[in-house]
């Protein structure tokens, strides 16, 4: 059958199109107001004492001398905490302030905070408090929580969770065996905009209005008020401009003593973070030790996997037991594999504590099981490629939790539409010395470097899972012809305001959509994280424009005497189908007022039993990458030249910002696989600043070559998955992997240093 | 008003004399990092802004003279390049763009940090700095300048004026090692000089000992098993002779940045390729 | 803006954007960054490191475009000093603007300040740059939402615009 038809293109703006950003013009001519912009009349400066000990009890804390400073305002402590004295994601054991007579759980927590007339004059004021330590002997190593030589570091216990998977048949092996013990440092979020908050405090100290830079405004505002020992309605939180999250913005930081300061003084308090604060005031990613096992027949298809997971939580529990639950439940990354056997631990220490970053546990797994898959290629005499197209998962599938993968599962399709991507060039015989790994450092001449290819493939949930239900809220309205959407969606940079507004415009068939100011004022939209939003929130604001527009469609109906069942929206019109009546909606929608609220809940999910099986997640997206990278094997130094990638993303909502997505992603899993790392000894810090923590530059970053696999994904409510963290994800063993095809080492360890490589 | 802005070489001498804890300022890219996050207060600051003899350079039949306060970024390319290519190498690689519209040659040395990207330059060719202050001048060699980390030679009320560079009729060169494509601070450094009219060369290591070092086993013994005004390179076997006493020469520590080990070897490769690299 | 208490006061003029701006009772320690955002209504300019690490807060000073975080703001009186809000006209996106919106280059857009200062400099210095030497003059600039790739395209948009006037 022949069928000729013309697609119009979609409207400018409308989703499918290269939308631009509301915040755009602002953000460009540097008006835009990031939450360390935000000024009030009569505002004084804050800022935080931290211990400078990993673990310590607190003696006493003497703060006479930084009263005498002339400018302080306000000093607080424990003390001063009028509600909660401790605060948390899933457990509440983060004290605001470390208390006299208890201890400080790692370097850098907080144990005071000044408020004065000049940040100057308040650092002044931290040095002159007194606080005296006892030192206690800090637990550093993961494992002495696991063998039970470790003390007890809080009263909640050092095992925050601890979780066994087993599936199939436990005892079987395979005519192959291959493992390995991966290891994963701790990496940053390192988002530009440092932490700050403006706190304006009520009149008679009964309320705080809190601007903030943060993920999600609710379960900060439920935390807030617990601490202040408010109400949640008299603490309104309104979203300040973010610079970055990845994840680091999931925990409270300075929320609450901004707010404490604030109605301590009745005057507004301002506290921004300085770089190497930031380093210290915000959760890490886990640092992990992963053994591997895989069995397979002789063809290289699995058997079984075995795994034992150690995540380092740190001091404080944050998200942990999530980051461990999705480590784990993803241990056989996006391969069927019907057997296994696998055991995770998150454990609290002294060390820095860690939460929630871009991948969320599944980084570390990825990292372990690509490594493994490239073992498993080369001991049968297989093609990584190949190795990993034979155990390709696809839709309705199983994870090794029992669950039926319902979500499009590509994979085969990514690794096929990856590898059809061009290699780039081999190296000219006269390179630029930029394009030479050092860089104009000219360490190496041409004939120095080896180039590898290496693979990464990978499966990444999508939105929260055991139980949690995550739902997002968004309301619509339409007055006198005007749209306007309000959320509470935590726009982190990634462009949801856009989006939001590609709905409308879509559902109906406006061109101009308003956006109200993004804060408490209404339902909560869930966490900017776990590549929810565009599913979620989108799903939200689509549920409540769609009730918009069938309302305003109704009254149409009924007033043009025509039947509602007949009306759509053509472009910018109000059309009846078979019929000739024509109407623009702005028209239509002129001395109305319609105005609704949409909340979008996602399938709920279950808890794992104690075998690790139940149907734990919502949904799931892939992604294979495929890197290129030059290596001087002598000096160990590398570049990344390029990165060639298909994801799984259902369908492309905004083509330039998916592309951004995917580039910014794969800067920072190029950043974990060869230059970023948190370098803890001791529990203390060595390299809290931007000289020493390095983040990829416009000279480390590779050519990206990107194909979107467009399979529209039937439980979403757009049909898009999340985009925002598969780029991150296999990236960085597929560089461990070329490496590791360069040189003919081990390299089980990421970030790859150069002397790994080369000594 | 406690930014002083002298116009002169010497009403900046006669500042300083009377009053030596004054602060000077040239790029701002060491004093302002030790102002915001180090706790410095300076309570007097001498800005050289405006001493516009100190932002010039000179070039003579034997020497380069580059005043103190000549940003990097004018040594990076153009005339200044040309006449020192290892030192427009090593400006090239340091900090930044930005770093480099503003850090200068004199700064480096007020700061003498080991890992200082001109530094290793200065000593392999053997610069002279010239030194002013308290209504005197005085020169000092390059490797009588740097004392120790973070230790020069000069007395209260003194200030660098200029540095002069010997030019040579040979090869130099510049190689630094770092853990990403830009932007680093060096783990390991290496400028190499062959002085092809007097069969010499000259090694200069930085960021592997307290103070930027040579390396005079190697260079004799190079000196001695090569013939270094020929243009037939040397074999490999001397090469990686020379790059182990090269090694040897270096007194590298473990930092959170990198290990003495790696640093040790880093050097020995450095030298060993750019020896190589003046052979082309 | 309020006065540090006891910490001294330094009294300078600035000329920013080509108006004179009067700071008063400042703290002689202040950045150039500092005065900007907190004395002069200038936020643009952001701070990420407060050591020259990131670029986040380029301006052009005399022409040289420059960490303001690393410059002590009393010591540029008598230089002539443009931020991003000096670029553009008369409130119009400049080119450069313009063409990092058009490419995607902009997403939380802490960075894109000191991108854009520092793109028109680099333009201005290098009217027809390579790939190379976009990607050397701006290796000073960290971002870490885009990846860089959006950007390099709206740099070369511009450059390849400005050509073919």
């Amino acid at each position: 059958m022949n069928t000729t038809s013309t697609i119009a293109p979609p409207r400018p703006g409308t989703l499918g199109t290269d939308a631009s950003r509301p915040d755009g013009v602002a953000k460009v001519q540097g008006g835009f107001a990031f939450s360390s912009d935000m000024w009030a009349e009569n505002m004084l400066w804050g800022a935080t004492l931290r211990s400078p000990h990993p673990y310590a009890r607190i003696v006493s804390i003497d703060t006479t001398a930084a009263w005498k400073i002339a400018g302080v305002e306000a000093i607080i402590t424990a003390e001063d905490v009028p509600g909660q004295a401790t605060y948390g994601l899933i457990m509440q054991d983060q004290p605001v302030f470390a208390r006299v007579g208890d201890t400080v759980r790692y370097t850098g927590e907080p144990v005071a905070a000044v408020a004065a007339d000049h940040p100057e004059t308040c650092k002044r004021a931290l040095a002159a408090i007194r606080v005296e330590y006892e030192v206690l002997q800090p637990v550093l190593d993961p494992e002495h929580c696991i063998d039970g030589t470790a003390p007890r570091i809080h009263p909640e216990g050092n095992v925050l969770r601890h979780q066994r998977i087993i599936s199939g048949d436990a005892d079987i092996t395979g005519d192959v065996v291959v493992e390995g013990v991966y290891e994963v440092g701790m990496q940053d979020q390192a988002f530009l905009g440092l932490e700050a908050a403006l706190a304006l405090p009520d009149p008679g100290g009964t309320g705080v209005e809190l601007y903030i830079a943060t993920q999600w405004l609710h379960e900060d505002r439920k935390q807030i008020a617990a601490c202040l020992g408010l109400p949640e309605e008299k603490v309104r939180l309104v979203l300040g401009g973010v610079g970055g999250a990845f994840g680091a913005r999931e925990d409270i930081s300075l929320q609450v003593h901004t707010c404490l300061l604030a109605l301590r003084t009745s005057r507004p308090v301002r506290i921004a973070y300085g770089r190497e604060e930031s380093f210290y005031g915000h959760v890490h990613r886990h640092p992990a030790k992963i053994w591997m096992r895989h069995h397979a027949d002789r063809t290289g298809r699995l058997v079984k996997v075995e795994s034992r997971m150690v995540f380092d939580g740190g001091a404080y529990c944050s998200t942990s037991p999530a980051v461990l639950i999705n480590a784990i439940t993803h241990t056989q990354g996006p391969y069927k594999c019907d057997n296994a056997v696998v055991e995770g631990w998150a454990l609290r220490t002294n060390n820095p504590p860690c939460g929630a970053m871009r991948g969320f546990g599944v980084v570390q797994a990825c990292f372990a099981h690509e490594s493994q898959m490239d073992k498993l290629a080369s001991a049968c005499g297989v093609d990584p490629v190949q190795v990993r197209l034979l155990n390709a998962m696809q839709t309705g599938d199983r994870l090794i939790t029992g669950q039926i993968v319902d979500s499009v599962a590509p994979v085969a399709e990514c690794i096929r539409e990856t590898a059809a991507i061009p290699l780039p060039p081999d190296m000219e015989s006269d390179p630029n010395v930029l394009d030479l790994p050092g860089g104009s450092g000219r360490t190496a001449d041409r004939h120095h470097i080896k180039r590898g290819i290496g693979w990464g493939v990978s499966i990444k949930n999508l939105m929260y899972s055991e139980g949690f239900d995550d739902y997002s809220t968004a309301r619509c309205r339409i007055d006198d012809g005007v749209v306007t959407l309000k959320f509470a969606t935590a726009e982190v940079g990634q462009g949801f305001v856009m989006l939001a507004q590609q709905i409308a415009r879509t559902v109906l068939g406006v061109d101009e959509v308003l956006l109200d100011t993004i804060d408490t004022q209404v339902g909560s939209a869930g966490s900017s994280s776990a590549s929810r939003q565009t599913w979620m929130s989108g799903g939200a604001v689509d549920a409540a424009c769609r009730a918009v527009r069938d309302e305003l469609l109704g009254i149409v109906a009924s007033e043009n005497g025509l039947d509602p069942a007949r009306l759509t929206i053509d472009g910018t019109d109000i059309v009846e189908v078979g019929g000739s009546f024509r109407r623009a909606v702005v028209e239509a929608a002129r001395g109305k007022r319609l105005d609704e609220t949409r909340e979008y809940h996602h399938q709920p999910t279950e808890d794992l039993d104690e075998n690790g099986q139940g149907n734990c997640h919502v949904a799931f997206a892939f992604v294979a990458h495929r890197a290129v990278v030059d290596v001087d094997t002598e000096l160990g130094l590398v570049k990344v030249v390029q990165v060639a990638t298909a994801q799984d993303v259902g369908r492309v909502l905004n083509p330039k910002s998916c592309v951004g997505q995917v580039e910014g992603g794969i800067a920072q899993g190029l950043g974990l696989a060869v230059m970023e790392e948190i370098i803890v000894k001791d529990g203390r810090v060595r390299n809290p600043s931007f000289t020493d923590y390095l983040l990829p530059t416009f000279l480390d970053a590779p050519q990206v070559d990107v194909v979107f696999v467009e399979e529209f994904e039937p439980k979403s409510p757009l049909g898009a998955k999340g985009v925002g963290e598969p780029p991150c994800i296999s990236v960085t063993p597929a560089i461990a992997n070329a490496i590791r095809q360069a040189t003919g080492r081990d390299l089980p360890r990421v970030p790859v240093r150069p002397s790994d490589i080369c000594l | 008003m406690t930014v002083l802005t002298p116009k002169t070489v010497d009403e900046l001498d006669r500042i300083l004399a009377e009053s030596p804890d004054h602060t000077i300022l040239s790029g701002g890219t060491d004093l302002m990092v030790e102002v915001n996050l180090h706790g410095r207060r300076p309570k007097a600051i001498v800005s050289l802004r405006s001493v516009d003899e100190l932002h010039a350079w000179t070039a003579e039949d034997e020497q380069v003279t580059i005043g103190a306060a000549v940003p990097y970024a004018t040594m990076e390319s153009g005339e200044l390049a040309t006449l020192l290519p290892a030192l427009a190498e090593a400006a090239r690689t340091v900090g930044s763009p930005q770093i480099r519209a503003a850090g200068t040659l004199g700064g480096n040395l007020g700061t003498c940090s080991p890992a200082g990207d001109g530094l290793p330059v200065l000593s392999a060719l053997e610069a002279t700095i010239h030194v002013r202050g308290n209504g005197k001048s005085r020169d000092v060699r390059f490797a009588d300048f740097m004392v120790g980390v973070k230790r020069n030679a000069l007395l209260p009320g003194e200030f660098v004026h200029s540095v002069s560079i010997p030019r040579i009729d040979g090869w130099q060169g510049y190689a630094k090692v770092g853990t990403r494509n830009a932007m680093v601070i060096a783990n390991a450094s290496t400028c190499l000089v062959r002085d092809r009219s007097k069969g010499q060369v000259r090694v200069a290591l930085g960021a592997v000992g307290p103070t930027i070092l040579r390396c005079p086993d190697a260079e004799s013994w190079l000196e001695a098993n090569a013939d270094l005004r020929s243009s037939t390179p040397p074999s490999d076997d001397t090469r990686s002779e020379f790059a182990r006493l090269v090694s040897l020469a270096s007194r590298p520590i473990d930092d959170h940045r990198s290990t003495a080990e790696y640093r040790r070897h880093a050097v020995g490769v450095l030298a060993r390729r750019l020896l190589e690299r003046s052979y082309q | 803006m309020s006065t540090p208490s006891g910490i001294g006061s330094e009294n300078y003029s600035l000329t920013v954007n080509g108006r004179t701006h009067d700071v008063k009772d400042s703290w002689i320690g202040e950045s150039l960054l500092y005065v900007l955002r907190e004395r002069l209504g200038l936020p643009g300019a952001k701070g990420a490191c407060e050591q020259g690490e990131c670029g986040s807060c380029t301006v052009i000073v005399d022409g040289s475009a420059v960490c303001s975080c690393l410059v002590l703001a009393a010591s540029v009186v008598d230089t002539s000093i443009v931020t991003v809000e000096g670029l553009g006209e008369g409130g119009q996106l400049s080119d450069v603007q313009q063409a990092f919106l058009d490419c995607g280059g902009v997403q939380c857009g802490f960075c894109t300040p000191g991108f854009i200062v520092a793109v028109h400099h680099l333009l201005e210095s290098v009217p027809d740059p390579d790939d190379h030497q976009i990607r050397e003059a701006l290796s000073g600039n960290i971002c870490r939402c885009t990846g860089y790739g959006r950007i390099l395209e709206a740099v070369q948009q511009v450059a390849v615009a400005r050509r073919s006037k």
